[in-house]
């Protein structure tokens, strides 16, 4: 049943919540200075007037029509949505942070300060790199902070001419906006016939107007670019830089480290690897890491621990500045720092060594009803084809996502990377049980057995949600974006 | 071995391993070199069980104090009805993914429609989107939207009064492209427009200007918006969305574009962090807007839904032609705005906006009567208000005694613009959430120490 | 089968200009349209502006894709189809019926330097 807009349920004169009185000496309100009448707001806003069981009946049923990691499986490739733990979220809501202004004297936020710190070490140490940045909110933004952190260096180093970025045609669709809004130009990379970064397309671009190769390892076919060590080499011999798009790095953590790859910095999507909830959307967090030669680049102020605690160090001259508005998604850091303390440095390897266990599974399993192109050995996810049940039944990848929802689960990233026709990307991580996985399995393969009889139902679905397809061509015609 | 959240048993395990068709784990990372493959992880600490890690972070918690905060500067201590919490803190909506699958998400496409709503109403235009990182992120995201609204335009004027941390991001987005920030200078702590006009030239895209500004002073914006929409430039106000209940919104200004933080309206101070970042803008920039935006329209049988929308312009689409990177944002603090502003209602607003300008008065006025201590300007301010010290050690003696009372009397100008000049000048932050006996107590330690 | 038509000039982007006296006609072809699915949206460039050859000029916008148009031939924007405002679609319908904007002041060295119909199709079979 849907839910009507608060606005619509509201009465005039309703409260969902009473101030106190204003509690000044009598006379004072009357001696108040009045606002000049030109800079008074002269038109009331149009916001609900409900009752306090309104708010909470409205959000707590549209609740009901949302599915999150704790409802089930999410196996969106490139997402990572693994489980968030209950621990982070009760720490997360501790007053003792949650009351902590970010401009109070830093004698009395050395927790945070320490907190921070703490995972800047952390940090550095799992991805291989010497020290970081947590202001980025987002893995986009940390793309963003560390193009500009590049740009900077080449720039102090007197070569402005390296105005390229090189960036696979398989990579996500934030790594040529960020490079674009840095004002670089965007040079695509093929990739070869096994999936991976084409080394003559690459030698062949690779020049003196090159700043940085941007890629993912393991790559966004869930493939391990086994020449990472040789692009490296490539790419530093024609004096660019290599960048890493962390979003796949829970292949890989605790298993090997980006730096050792000779990656010169790194974000890290913290909503992904390291199990800060996703919200709907965000808050998320993408810290920048880096090696000594951009080191001197990163954002100010620094966190340096003193012999009279934690200090800011805001000096640093070939810093960029600042990309946040004050530290960073504070709380966001928090629970990936319980996270980390949590699982130690045996946890996160036995994370990363399930994720590719569970995706290896899926995939065998899969493997002889869905064409998986670039073969069924991969890391913590996989690219499958619904090609073949498009040719003959007329269902498309599509129609196969929209019938999972009606078996309770949320599809898998669809129609990316676009090197794979009707392409389905499934990344299980390492939460999901064998029990799990199974049905997962089996509930796909009666999908695929379904478009054999009766794929209308398929590409009619969903059929047991609230809505069914909706239509997106009248959204963007007619846009009714307010009430 | 069983590891936190992780399910698997050593029976699991066989099994699988045997369903690929390989003998151990460690098959499934033969595509990395022996270079590569650490032997042993990464050198952090062992993991530590649910009870370990609560001590820990306690006694890291211990070493932070908290206080009654007269601390502003872009983050303020308001008033939060217990709603906000207990409803953004439904599973479902703190562990959904971005509602790329609008069928199964029609709750939250819901709340952030409603939330775009909401900001539409309080700033008076017409589209919104469903959020971005922050109030600075917002401002650089305004500058790319006018830049790249106006041909061959390189130039963004931006007010020196703005946050100096907002300031500061822009400068950030600048550097090392060929966008300019050209500042315009403050003349009595508010913006100095009077020659505007003759600032505008073709490279010029708009102009970027904060109310309440960074020193709480409420600014008159009369005759801007023609000026600028003259020479074919756009207008962007920043302002704390709260005081919107009370000063002229920006579509009474005729601004195109409206950015600002929603911290004051539903979020907890957090060192920080998550903010939450929003812009409106006027229907002719319906295109150019960044960020996700949610519209409804309807199923093949009728019914009502929503669905993420526009999304030609994002960057997923877009790719290198696009003018913005934004792919998440803060759509659960978004929401915990949403709730907070349900509760609220406008009557709550308007009260909460009232109350904090009575009281930062009330305090402002008896702290300026005291010596050593002058308001800079006798001009109009809101919830927040800059005063001045006659000597450093009268200052420091001044926040001492406030803090050993458990008060945090302000925040100096100085940690901000990092410029001596600043030393002497705290910007003091006074909301409804300030208890008549906290304003009692900070004004009783205040004539202790300044007599 | 993309449709071309005979006696227009084409780019290696997908646009096509057509020559009436001293109006140069410009749209996007067949396979361009195909390519973006139904057209929710043209951005109409401004009335009296000089664009150079290869200039972004347009954006056309489908639910799932967003093209740039590039200005084929120099020239100065003199008309832009309004039609396009509330029914993007007619470019799906009838792509070569229904231009996107027209040029005057254009540069005849650009337009000659542009594909016939026999190479466009030749081209667009490499592709």
């Amino acid at each position: 049943m849907s839910e009507p807009l608060l606005i619509d349920l509201s009465k005039k004169g309703r409260k969902a919540y009473c101030f106190p009185p204003l509690d000044l000496p009598r006379g004072f309100d009357q001696a108040l200075p009045l606002l000049p009448a030109n800079l008074i707001r002269q038109k009331s806003a149009r916001l609900p007037e409900v009752a306090e069981l309104d708010v909470v009946r409205h959000f707590t049923r549209l609740s009901n029509q949302v599915h999150g990691v704790d409802n089930g499986m999410y196996p969106l490739g490139s997402c990572t949505m693994k489980y968030n733990p209950k621990l982070s979220e009760h720490i997360a809501g501790m007053r003792e942070f949650t009351q902590i202004h970010p401009l109070q004297d830093i004698s009395t936020s050395q927790g945070c300060l320490s907190v921070m710190y703490n995972l800047l070490e952390d940090l550095s140490s799992i991805t291989g790199m010497s020290w970081g940045t947590l202001q980025p909110c987002a893995g986009a933004h940390g793309e963003y902070t560390g193009l500009k952190m590049i740009r900077s260096y080449f720039l102090k180093k007197g070569e402005a001419q390296r105005t390229k970025v090189l960036i696979p045609i398989s990579a996500h669709g934030t790594n040529p906006a960020s490079a674009a809004v840095n004002g670089f130009d965007v040079v695509p990379i093929a990739s070869d016939e096994k999936g991976m970064v084409d080394l003559a397309d690459l030698a062949s671009k690779l020049d003196d107007t090159t700043a940085a190769l941007m890629l993912t390892n393991p790559n966004t076919l869930g493939l391990f670019e086994k020449e990472i060590l040789q692009i490296s080499t490539m790419v530093h011999n024609s004096g660019a830089l290599l960048y890493y798009d962390g979003a796949n790095l829970n292949a890989i953590m605790g298993m090997a480290t980006p730096g050792d790859m000779g990656f010169d910095v790194i974000h890290l999507n913290l909503h992904k690897t390291f199990s800060t909830p996703h919200g709907g959307g965000g808050p998320g967090s993408g810290p920048v890491m880096c090696n000594d030669t951009l080191r001197p680049f990163l954002p100010k102020p620094d966190i340096e621990l003193t012999d009279s605690g934690y200090v800011y160090r805001w000096d640093d001259e070939d810093s960029i500045g600042k990309v946040s508005l004050f530290w960073g998604n504070f709380l966001v850091l928090l629970r990936a720092y319980v996270y980390i303390l949590r699982m130690g440095s045996e946890g996160i390897r036995a994370a990363a060594r399930h994720a590719v266990l569970n995706a290896n599974y899926v995939a065998s399993r899969l493997a002889s009803t869905f064409p998986i192109p670039y073969g069924k050995r991969c890391m913590h996810e996989f690219v499958l084809s619904c090609e073949n049940l498009k040719e003959q039944y007329g269902v498309t990848a599509q129609d196969v996502a929209k019938a999972l929802i009606d078996e309770g689960y949320h599809p898998p990233t669809m129609y990316f990377p676009s090197l794979v026709s009707e392409a389905l990307m499934i990344e299980p991580t390492e939460s999901e049980s064998l029990e799990t996985l199974d049905t997962f399995v089996d509930t796909l393969l009666a999908i695929a057995e379904r478009a054999k009889t009766d794929s209308e139902s398929l590409k009619t679905a969903p059929h047991t949600t609230v809505v069914g397809r909706l239509d997106e061509v009248r959204a963007v015609k007619q846009p009714d974006l307010r009430y | 071995m069983v590891y936190p959240y992780i399910p698997h048993t050593d029976e699991d395990r066989k099994h699988m391993l045997k369903a690929i068709g390989v003998d151990s784990l460690d098959q499934l990372f033969d595509g990395l070199s022996e270079d590569l493959l650490l032997s042993d992880s990464v050198p952090i600490s062992h993991g530590r069980t649910e009870d370990e890690v609560q001590r820990m972070i306690d006694s890291i918690a211990q070493r932070n104090v908290r206080g009654i905060p007269f601390l502003g500067c872009g983050c303020y201590d308001h008033i939060i009805p217990a709603t906000v919490k207990a409803l953004s803190s439904l599973p479902s909506f703190v562990t959904a993914y971005t509602p790329y699958q609008a069928e199964m998400s029609q709750g939250l496409l819901q709340a952030i429609y409603e939330f775009q709503s909401m900001i539409c109403e309080i700033t008076g235009l017409d589209v919104a989107n469903a959020s971005l990182y922050d109030g600075a992120n917002a401002a650089s995201e305004a500058a790319s939207l006018m830049i790249g609204a106006k041909r061959k335009a390189t130039t963004v004027l931006v007010s020196e009064t703005l946050h100096p941390f907002t300031l500061q991001v822009l400068q950030t987005w600048a550097k090392g492209t060929e966008h300019v920030i050209r500042l315009v200078g403050e003349k009595e702590g508010v913006v100095d427009l009077s020659s505007l006009a003759s600032l505008l030239d073709p490279s010029c895209s708009g102009l970027i200007v904060q109310s309440p500004n960074r020193y709480g002073l409420l600014e008159d914006y009369t005759d801007v918006a023609g000026i600028l929409h003259e020479q074919g430039c756009l207008f962007a106000i920043s302002n704390d969305p709260l005081s919107l209940a009370i000063q002229k919104s920006p579509a009474e200004w005729d601004a195109d574009i409206a950015i600002g933080d929603t911290q004051s309206l539903g979020l907890s101070l957090a060192f920080g962090g998550p903010s939450c970042g929003y812009m409106a803008v006027k229907e002719s920039l319906l295109r150019k807007i960044p960020g996700r935006i949610v519209g409804a329209t309807v199923d093949e049988q009728g019914r009502r839904g929503y669905t993420l929308t526009l999304q030609a312009r994002e960057q997923h689409i877009k790719r290198e032609r696009a003018t913005s990177n934004v792919c998440s944002n803060q759509a659960l603090a978004a929401l915990m705005t949403t709730i907070h502003l349900s509760s609220l209602g406008w009557g709550g607003m308007v009260d909460a906006a009232n109350q904090s300008y009575a009281k930062s008065h009330y305090l402002a006025y008896h702290l300026a009567q005291l010596p050593g201590i002058t308001l800079i300007w006798d001009k109009p301010f809101w919830c927040e208000f800059p005063l001045v010290f006659s000597d450093a050690k009268r200052m420091r003696k001044f926040l001492q005694e406030l803090r050993n009372e458990g008060i945090f009397a302000g925040v100096r100008l100085s940690s901000l613009t990092r410029q001596v000049k600043d030393e002497l000048v705290l910007l003091v932050a006074v909301t409804e959430k300030r208890s008549r006996e906290e304003l009692e107590m900070y004004l009783a330690a205040a004539r202790r120490v300044m007599k | 089968m993309s449709k071309i038509v005979e006696g227009l000039r084409y780019s290696k982007d997908h646009e096509w200009v057509r020559l009436e006296g001293d109006k140069a006609y410009v749209g996007i072809t067949d396979h361009a349209q195909h390519e973006l699915g139904e057209i929710v949206f043209v951005e109409l460039p401004p009335l009296g502006e000089r664009y150079g050859k290869g200039e972004e000029i347009s954006t056309v916008e489908s639910v799932k894709a967003a093209s740039a148009i590039l200005n084929p031939i120099e020239g100065v924007v003199s008309e832009a189809n309004e039609d396009l405002d509330g029914s993007p679609e007619l470019v799906n319908e009838d792509c070569y019926q229904h231009h996107l904007y027209v040029l005057q002041s254009y540069s005849k060295e650009d337009y000659e330097s542009l594909l016939d119909a026999k190479l466009y199709e030749a081209y667009l079979a490499s592709l």
